[in-house]
């Protein structure tokens, strides 16, 4: 069995008399990138902050390493967290910022200088070394506030929505660059974040949340394939939550078909009939609304079809069309929690 | 040939000085026309009962030969230095508590308050009401001398520079607490959490981080404490006990002395040196940062 890097024990955090973080607890393995994804608000962004230490637990425990930290100064407790907005010192340079942890150490400035420029180089931003903050773009910055959260040698990085500040092209490059990072340094990231892309990109592990609780917790396959509730298969996207007999199931979109004049016989009761409401055409895929009742948002069901399939049998907006899916493509859903 | 825009009537040609004018009027009639008066009566000749017309150099080569003149321009500087060190110290110490240190807002608004509500009263009131604490029979030097401190009152504290930098400190601190307030309220709190992280004890915080974020708000109360210090003649009055003089104060002596080109040739130095430490004080900080 991995060990674990950090342990959530009954972590709670209250602000006044709401509650945002509520009683979670979650293992993170050694070495791993974790997502916490869920909506605004839902307590993600709290937990990391009490993992940092720059929030104060109201109850439970955090380990890491298997070392109780909970009350311990952020800096001792072998994390590093990397800012929203980078936080990086406008004041200082490039290797200013870089260096600064080893200066407030006393580290004497030859050795200084050498640790910063090794971490400015693995970030690549050695041809930047002395330009300050401003003068730096979106990308390049967030190169340096990654170079200076490593010169603690920390064993668990901490990123508040590292990207969200991003073009969506950077975006996907710096993503890359990340997971390279993690790989590469063999230390656990726990990435906060809202979009489901980067989770499912990034995640060994994707913790969905929710309300201050944890909703699901597991792979980014495992959570994709089998979401645990309605809530996660919503929130994660490319799902069509179904109404049947046995309860409320999930099936992926893209595992619908979708049948241009009438059902076939052998659909049976895994069928619903309809009509196109939207058409939109994705490049390599199609992606088709149909509806059961124009006035009902529950009743509107996404089919998603290859260019090939759909071109194959093409069906127009406003068209009455039938769509069925298999049983075994069907995940039945546990009930959401008020 | 390329098509001639239509030329725009008259009225919107003339809206956008229209709408400087108010500015560019007050300016001139309260800024430009005094400083060209007092720089033209600098250039004036006096006797003992009339100023004449005229252009002598007289004025200038008399100030600039007269050893009271140049002790008192430095003994100016003096008040002007002390005084900025001090308040700049204790603006910190106010900013950074107000800013860091209370939480709620509304805390942050009462102190504020007790700040700034003494200055609805007169400057005046507020400076004779220090002569009762430290006067030869006042409040300190009594209770010094109940409890058997001291045998003698002390003289240095009324009447004298002592008195006078204090009443400097006490009326001018709070222009630097607002500007360094300004400043620190404006750095990032990431930034601050990330020299936790980092590993910097509160005191590394205040010196490496928030100390050098705040360059703006030391240079904007600093040309606010120069200002004011360098034209005072009303404090220097009522605290120095005519012991102590100032640029100001000579100035106003010359001008109840009838001897009008004279206090001008001084204003017009005072200017050129004032305007000189703000210059200095400007070019080495963008201060348009903080606007």
């Amino acid at each position: 069995m991995p060990t674990k890097d950090v342990e959530l024990i009954g972590l709670t955090k209250r602000f006044g008399d709401s509650v945002a973080v509520k009683a979670i607890d979650l293992q993170i393995y050694e070495a791993s990138y974790c997502c916490l994804l869920g909506p605004s608000g839902c307590g993600k962004s709290t937990t990391l902050r009490m993992i940092a230490g720059h929030e104060e637990v109201s109850e439970g425990d955090i380990l890491v390493k298997g070392r109780q930290v909970t009350w311990q100064q952020p800096s001792k407790r072998g994390t590093a967290m990397m800012f929203q907005n980078y936080g990086l010192f406008p004041h200082l340079n490039v290797e200013e910022n870089v260096a600064f942890s080893l200066r407030m150490q006393g580290v004497g400035k030859a050795e200084r200088s050498r640790r910063a420029r090794e971490l400015i180089e693995l970030v690549e931003m050695q041809a930047y070394l002395h330009r300050r903050p401003h003068e730096l773009s979106g990308g390049q910055q967030q190169r340096v506030a990654l170079a200076r959260a490593l010169s603690t040698e920390p064993s668990i990085l901490l990123l508040d929505e590292p990207l969200s500040a991003l073009d969506p092209f950077l975006r996907i490059r710096m993503r890359e660059e990340l997971k390279r990072f993690q790989r590469e340094l063999g230390i656990t990231f726990i990435h906060v974040t809202h979009s489901q892309d980067e989770a499912l990109a990034l995640g060994d592990q994707v913790v969905v949340m929710q309300d201050g609780e944890i909703r699901q917790s597991g792979t980014a396959r495992e959570v994709y394939d089998t979401p645990s509730n309605e809530f996660v298969a919503r929130f994660i996207g490319g799902h069509n939550i179904l109404k049947t007999e046995t309860g409320t199931v999930s099936v992926r979109a893209d595992h619908m078909d979708l049948h241009v004049g009438g059902l076939p016989s052998e659909a049976g009761a895994r069928a619903r009939l309809g009509q196109v409401v939207a058409l939109e055409y994705q490049g390599s895929r199609i992606r088709v609304t149909v509806s059961e009742n124009p006035d009902q948002d529950e009743a509107r069901h996404v089919v998603e079809l290859s260019d090939r399939s759909f071109y194959a049998a093409p069906a127009n907006p406003g068209d009455a069309v039938g769509i069925s899916w298999s049983a075994a493509d069907e995940h039945l859903l546990a009930p959401t929690h008020a | 040939m390329q098509p001639q825009a239509p030329k725009r009537p008259l009225f919107e040609r003339l809206l956008p000085y229209m709408q400087i004018a108010p500015l560019a009027l007050l300016l001139c009639f309260f800024l430009l026309i005094p400083l060209v008066m007092i720089v033209t009566v600098s250039f004036w000749n006096y006797n003992g009962f009339q100023v004449v017309p005229d252009i002598v150099l007289f004025n200038y080569t008399e100030m600039l030969g007269s050893a009271t003149i140049w002790r008192t321009l430095f003994s100016t500087i003096l008040f002007t230095l002390t005084t900025l060190a001090v308040t700049a110290a204790l603006g910190f110490a106010i900013a950074y508590h107000i800013a860091f240190y209370v939480r709620t807002p509304l805390m942050r608004t009462v102190l504020f308050m007790a700040c700034t509500i003494p200055f609805l009263t007169s400057n005046i009131i507020r400076m004779i009401s220090w002569v009762p604490f430290l006067g030869r029979q006042g409040l300190i030097n009594s209770m010094l001398m109940d409890i058997g401190l001291i045998d003698q009152p002390l003289d240095f504290l009324l009447y004298s520079r002592f008195a006078i930098c204090l009443v400097y400190v006490y009326l001018f601190t709070l222009f630097m607490v607002t500007p360094l307030y300004n400043a620190m309220s404006r750095i990032d709190r990431s930034v601050i959490e990330a020299a936790i992280d980092a590993g910097a004890t509160p005191v590394q915080i205040m010196f490496w981080v928030v100390l050098p974020l705040c360059k703006t708000g030391f240079a904007i109360g600093a040309v606010f404490v120069i200002t004011v210090v360098m034209g005072d003649f009303v404090t220097v009055r009522i605290m120095g006990g005519g012991h102590s003089a100032t640029t100001g104060y000579l100035i106003l002596n010359q001008i109840s002395l009838l001897q009008y080109p004279a206090a001008c040739a001084n204003a017009v130095m005072l200017l050129v040196v004032v305007m000189s430490a703000i210059g200095g004080l400007l070019r080495g900080v963008d201060i348009r940062k903080a606007l």
